[in-house]
């Protein structure tokens, strides 16, 4: 019977079916914990105190939420230098997150749950997420202006959330003037510097340029000290008000409200003002800055960064991989040398991506960066102007390597469309590039952006190769800004995939920052998934309609 | 080709001439081939392309092998005279001004360009003393030291003070007394020291003197500073060595002040620990020579670890200091270099790598590296016996004084020379080792380290993970791909394939974070289950096939063909969580409790957490889609007629799928396979985030390792543009681009021919 059944081949048609099987779990798994875990990122949990039992007998009060647990089998746990109970199976213990890394040491604190006497959640709890040292864990007592206590107990929270939207607009006008103001008269300082190098080179420096130039140096100087009269007052009028809050150990603490950045009371929202809140929080995730060291904040840079470097990635690969599949598709002959070519694409698509960078690197940066150098910055020498990684050479790194990709999927779209259109044009009398440019190309137009798209979706997940031709994890100014010349090609920028790694595997503090980087991997999955989702339904769709033309 | 357009092209304004020939029809015209020219130019640059990453690579790689070149500059009459014997000769940094240091005890700088004389400075000594002996400390560090027939010594260093006065370079020598103007008392019986050798530092300095009673005397200054003023004093050890001094030739005291070596003429070599300065001891002792060899020359190299030997024979062998197993010390041989037949006169080491200068008896100069064993120069320079040599700080010039009082200037152009073939790709004996060993280890911060720089423990960290990665990729993507192609439906495998290769779109970063941050931790807690997993799982499906293949018809035919997969879903999830379930009872049945502990205690196999195990998952999970969609193409594109021929002939569809599918499809599935293992091996991402890119070479499944890619990505930044290291990287990245070639090249060529064949079926 068995005998059999294994001649019939069932069985290993189950084994291939089960590989299937399995392959969609993980796909479908992998999804599932990337969603989860960066979602959850941005729900506000509730609060905890505890009363645990130290390990001498004493009592504790212990503030935090829950953020994971372990269930150690008792050898594990004994091996792990655990005492345990006589008789318990496992050793259940609770990940709480306490915060007040100043005050504790650390934001993280493993409890025993045979050791937890209580746990309550009480309405008054606040957590105070703060610009330095994470969050704070607490109860609010009261709100202080200059030294005088405003508002006490029951008002103080809606007194503290008043005032603290106040300071929240005085100190993003203060990182306004100093991010724009500041920084337009840095660069415009910076640039007077550059053209009298310039001019000192070429031996045209003279007494004349040197008095204007020193006209135009004081001009900046008077509005620098204009701004930063401003940015005093705004300072002064920012920093009266301090929050008092009173720790999970009791003591109590002044909290000044400048460095404070969201007052929240989780055991005390429903779930409509925690969905508020969820919302709330996402959107100041994609568009805040980063906070200590990338651990906290927003992504909005790296975010930024990578749209604008696939941005300009897709000027330069769309061209040329539009004319490469062209060539291949309708001018060359089928032969030795399509063959040669078509080895050429599969390999550039098969390299790989560090290649790439340090050929990015090594050809980019060094030989043509310090060639323009030489010749058009010699101003700027010692320090490299697009002599060093930056956006452009990271941009066409990755338009070398995502351009397999946009000729395979432009060729895909050429090889379906009817010879029978191309005949009918040539036969009207149009020339060859007529009728490339006037009924082949609009037609392909729809796989060329699938290419385009894939490609996209391609660069935006690569990370490698930018380690070496661009990336850095903080970059202090955008790419884009307000300076002339506006786009900035020879800056660094910041991206998400590189963000992920920094932040993930480089970073002082990686348990805290860990669920910011599953929410920034979450987001990163999710338009990766849906560029490439979108590109297969443009792909289908074109295949139907091709399907009918030539019925 | 371009003939074939050129007639299109022709046909066509033919046609066009017959309709209109005014100006705006040859503006048409000059469009279309313009047109034509630019999409030749654009098609043809793709293999420009991959011909340039290629040639750029090999152009930063190729000075590797370049050969090392002298040139000589010039050659001039010895400033200062011939009158007094020349002992010693050194130059600075910038190449410009050496010093001549003569048996008077005088110190001549002069202009290296042509010996222009810049100072003479004299040692003043009192009264009947005179000269008896000389000693360099160092040749990075510009000491010198005289020892005096009184029994005292005199130590001086040569200071080059660089200033640029309207933006030029001025550099001015000037002589130092580190230890003081006033001789140092170094044989308190005040007999000659005939032979010297010393060592300075900042906190502790040793003079070591052989005397005219052949004793032999250590005299060390360690610094004191006073807790209540700033004031700086000097404490004194003596000791006198046990051992008997007569025939010792060449003494050195290396810079930590750690070990003394004596070594006499007929090569009989002692070593004494000197780390108590008052009590030295013998270390060992062995003889370095043959029979009827002599000693000649005897230096350290760069970082006072080795000894370098050089013989009457026109040897030159490096010793090192080897601690064993047992904390026993020995002097053991780690390699020679044939220079010539004559004796070796000088050697020079270089100041910042691992390499040397010797000439020997006959005028002719040998330059090599030690670690990389490489003999660069071998030519001979002067027709007379060498007086001194001196070899530039930056090792890229020497003056040689030869025997008629000329000195000779020379140029050295090279640039790589601690790569060899050997050092790349063997064991190499490195300093400060017991063994030879393959081992990348590429930079430190010190100029006296030795870079370690064998690609091997790299190549075999990429297969070692690649290995895994196919051993999990493989069958999950063959045997999907073979479902998915040949039973699957056409509505499910609609939706399955894209949801598979989506997978492929997945950043590796992604999956590398997870593997790194989710993976690693979760497979240490559940390491039984993961093995468990890979037991539990087939037998669950399979068990589940023979039930299902029992149930009842009606049962069966319920479902559908081609929709087992689907079906198989829940059975695998429920035997994963019953391989999850029962790990611990097998771990407390089998394994004492835990499986790590187990492994560590009964087979002495440790556990990384971010291991082999783990990166062969996450990068399995990574080609799993490259895999099965070029397999499962290939599958699905077998000609329909072959299929249903075999299947009207009687086979069953097992049989149809092993004799006649896989069969026309197997050079599809094999370059499925090559063009995923190229993919695992330039992953970058996954591996330098799940594994500790530690570059052992070990094969257990529960360690580290460091792979090509990962190297490339976590040094190159840091590297400096076209140093050694740089063009080695770029030499990593070379290897990577050469493999990836062939794996992509082979599976293009052998699915290009396999196309041709199918559309001839």
């Amino acid at each position: 019977m068995i005998k059999a059944w294994f001649k019939s081949g069932s069985p290993w048609i189950w084994m291939t079916a089960g590989a299937v099987g399995i392959n969609l779990l993980l796909v479908i798994g992998l999804l599932l914990l990337i969603a989860v875990r960066g979602l959850g990122h941005f729900w506000v949990t509730d609060v905890f105190e505890y009363h645990y039992e130290e390990h001498e007998g004493s009592l504790t009060r212990v503030i935090g939420e829950q953020v994971g647990e372990s269930l150690l089998s008792a050898a594990e746990a004994r091996e792990a230098g655990y005492e345990v109970p006589d008789g318990a199976e496992y050793v259940q213990k609770f990940l709480i997150k306490t915060g007040n890394r100043d005050i504790l040491g650390s934001d993280f604190r493993w409890l025993k749950a045979q050791h937890i006497k209580q746990r309550a959640s009480p309405v008054d709890l606040v957590v105070i997420e703060r610009r330095e040292w994470g969050n704070f864990y607490g109860r609010l007592l009261s709100v202080k202006d200059s030294g005088n206590v405003i508002a006490e107990g029951a008002q103080a929270w809606q007194v503290a959330q008043d005032k603290l939207a106040d300071v929240l607009v005085q100190h993003d006008k203060i990182a306004r003037l100093q991010s724009r103001e500041v920084g337009a008269i840095n660069h415009a300082l910076d640039r007077l510097r550059l053209r009298q190098r310039a001019l000192e080179l070429r031996n045209q420096w003279n007494d004349e340029k040197r008095q204007a130039f020193e006209l135009a140096r004081q001009d900046h100087q008077k509005a620098y000290e204009i701004i930063q009269r401003d940015i005093a007052a705004l300072n002064v009028e920012m920093k009266r008000f301090s929050l008092v809050v009173q720790e999970s150990g009791g003591r109590q603490i002044s909290l000044p409200m400048h460095r404070v950045v969201k007052l929240t009371q989780p055991n005390a929202m429903n779930l409509l003002d925690k969905s508020i809140d969820y919302v709330r929080n996402f959107v100041s995730f994609v568009s805040d800055n980063p906070r200590e060291a990338n651990t906290e904040g927003g992504i909005f840079p790296a975010i930024f960064g990578t749209v604008l470097m696939v941005f300009l990635m897709s000027i330069v690969v769309t061209p040329f991989g539009v004319v490469a599949a062209v060539y291949l598709r309708e001018y060359a002959r089928q032969g030795f040398v399509t063959r040669i070519i078509r080895i050429s694409v599969n390999n550039l698509a098969g390299v790989p991506s560090i290649v790439y960078g340090v050929f990015g690197l090594g050809f980019f940066v060094y030989i043509i960066g310090g060639g323009i150098d030489r010749v058009f910055y010699p101003e700027a020498a010692p320090a490299p102007v697009f002599g060093t990684p930056g956006l452009l050479w990271a941009s066409l790194t990755l338009a070398l390597l995502t351009l397999p990709v946009v000729i395979v999927a432009t060729e895909e779209g050429l090889s379906r469309i009817p010879k029978s259109i191309r005949e009918g044009s040539l036969a009207l009398g149009a020339t060859k590039a007529e009728t490339l440019w006037r009924t082949v190309l609009p037609m392909a137009s729809p796989a060329i952006m699938t290419g385009l798209i894939l490609a996209i979706a391609r660069a935006a997940g690569e990370v490698a190769p930018l380690m070496l031709v661009g990336v850095v994890k903080l970059a202090p100014t955008l790419p884009l800004d307000g300076n002339f010349p506006y786009l900035h090609l020879d800056r660094k920028f910041m991206h998400m995939g590189f963000h992920i790694y920094d932040v993930g595997f480089q970073s002082p503090n990686v348990e805290t920052a860990r669920p910011l980087v599953y929410a920034t991997s979450f987001l990163l999955v999710l338009v990766i998934v849906g560029l490439n989702m979108f590109a297969i339904s443009i792909r289908n769709n074109l295949r139907e309609k091709y399907r009918a033309l030539e019925n | 080709m371009s003939d074939t357009q050129n007639s299109q092209a022709g046909s066509g304004s033919t046609l066009l001439q017959l309709s209109s020939s005014d100006r705006h029809q040859r503006w048409r015209l000059i469009k279309d081939k313009l047109a034509g020219y630019l999409v030749v130019i654009g098609g043809l640059s793709i293999i420009v392309a991959i011909v340039l990453i290629f040639f750029y690579l090999l152009y930063v790689v190729f000075p590797l092998v370049l050969p090392a070149r002298i040139e000589p500059a010039a050659r001039y009459d010895l400033p200062g005279g011939v009158a007094d014997k020349t002992l010693f000769l050194a130059m600075e940094e910038q190449n410009e001004v050496a010093a001549r240091v003569t048996d008077a005890g005088r110190t001549v700088f002069f202009q290296v360009a042509d010996g222009q004389l810049i100072e003479q400075l004299d040692l003043a000594l009192s009264g009947q003393v005179t000269i008896t002996s000389f000693a360099h400390g160092g040749f990075d560090k510009g000491v010198i030291a005289f020892g005096l027939s009184d029994g005292r010594a005199i130590v001086l260093r040569h200071d080059y003070k660089l200033s640029y006065p309207g933006g030029k370079r001025v550099i001015t020598p000037s002589v130092q007394y580190p230890l003081g103007k006033e001789p140092l008392v170094v044989d308190t019986q005040g007999r000659a020291l005939t032979r010297i050798a010393l060592k300075v530092g900042d906190s502790s300095s040793s003079v070591l003197a052989k005397t005219a009673d052949n004793r032999l005397v250590l005299a060390s200054l360690t610094k004191k500073e006073s807790l209540f003023d700033d004031e700086v004093s000097w404490e004194h050890t003596d000791a006198t060595l046990d051992m008997l001094a007569e025939d010792i030739e060449f003494m050195l005291l290396d810079k930590e002040l750690r070990n003394l070596y004596l070594l006499g003429r007929k090569g009989e070599l002692t070593v004494f620990d000197v780390t108590n300065k008052s009590q030295p001891v013998i270390k060992h002792r062995l003889n370095v020579l043959p029979h009827g060899k002599q000693v000649t020359s005897a230096e350290f190299l760069n970082g006072d670890v080795s000894l370098l030997i050089g013989d009457s024979g026109g040897e030159l062998s490096q010793w090192i200091i080897v601690r064993d197993a047992q904390n026993k010390y020995s002097v053991q041989r780690l390699r020679a270099f044939d220079v010539s037949d004559a004796a070796i006169m000088t050697i020079n080491p270089e100041q910042r790598r691992k390499g040397l200068l010797v000439v020997d008896a006959k005028g002719t100069v040998g330059i090599y590296n030690t670690t990389a064993e490489r003999e660069l120069i071998n030519q001979p320079v002067i027709a007379t016996a060498p007086v001194a040599a001196a070899l530039s700080p930056r090792a890229n010039a020497f003056l040689l004084q030869d025997a008629s009082g000329a000195i000779h200037r020379w140029g050295i152009e090279n640039e790589h020379p601690e790569i060899s073939w050997k050092s790349l790709w063997s064991k190499v004996w490195y300093e400060n080792y017991s063994e030879p060993a393959y081992i990348w280890q590429s930079s430190a911060a010190s100029s006296d380290f030795e870079p370690k720089m064998s690609l091997t423990p790299l190549v075999f960290g990429t297969i070692k993970a690649s290995f895994y990665a196919m051993l999990i990729a493989i069958p999950l993507a063959l045997f999907g791909a073979i479902y998915t192609g040949y039973f699957m439906t056409p509505r499910v495998r609609e939706y399955v394939k894209p949801g598979i290769e989506i997978m492929g779109a997945l950043p590796t970063v992604i999956l590398g974070f997870l593997a790194g941050l989710w993976l690693a931790p979760f497979v240490e807690t559940h390491l039984t289950a993961i093995f468990a997993l890979f037991l539990v799982v087939p037998l669950g499906v399979m068990l589940f096939a023979y039930l299902w293949y029992q149930a009842p018809e009606t049962w069966r035919h319920r479902i559908p063909d081609g929709w087992d997969a689907i079906l198989a879903v829940p059975v695998i999830v429920v035997s994963a969580w019953l391989a999850f379930a029962i790990a611990p009872t097998i771990e407390s049945l089998f394994f004492a409790g835990d499986l790590r502990t187990w492994m560590r205690d009964e087979l002495g196999i440790g556990y990384d957490q971010r291991n082999t195990l783990v990166v062969g998952l996450a990068l399995g999970f990574a080609v799993i889609p490259m895999i099965f969609s070029i397999a499962e193409d290939a599958i699905f594109s077998v000609p329909k007629h072959l299929t249903t021929g075999s299947l009207a002939l009687g086979a069953t569809p097992w049989q149809t799928l092993i004799k006649v599918v896989i069969l026309t499809a197997s050079p599809g599935i094999f370059s499925a396979v090559m063009i995923g293992f190229g993919r695992a091996v330039g992953e970058t991402m996954i591996v330098l985030m799940a594994t500790g890119n530690t570059p052992v070479m070990d094969f257990s499944i529960f360690q580290g390792l460091r792979t090509l890619a990962a190297n490339i990505a976590v040094e190159m930044p840091e590297s400096e543009f076209n140093s050694t290291h740089y063009r080695v990287l770029f030499l990593a990245a070379l290897v990577l681009f050469l493999f990836t070639f062939v794996v992509n090249s082979l599976a293009e060529v052998v699915r290009q021919n396999l196309r041709q064949k199918y559309s001839s079926l």
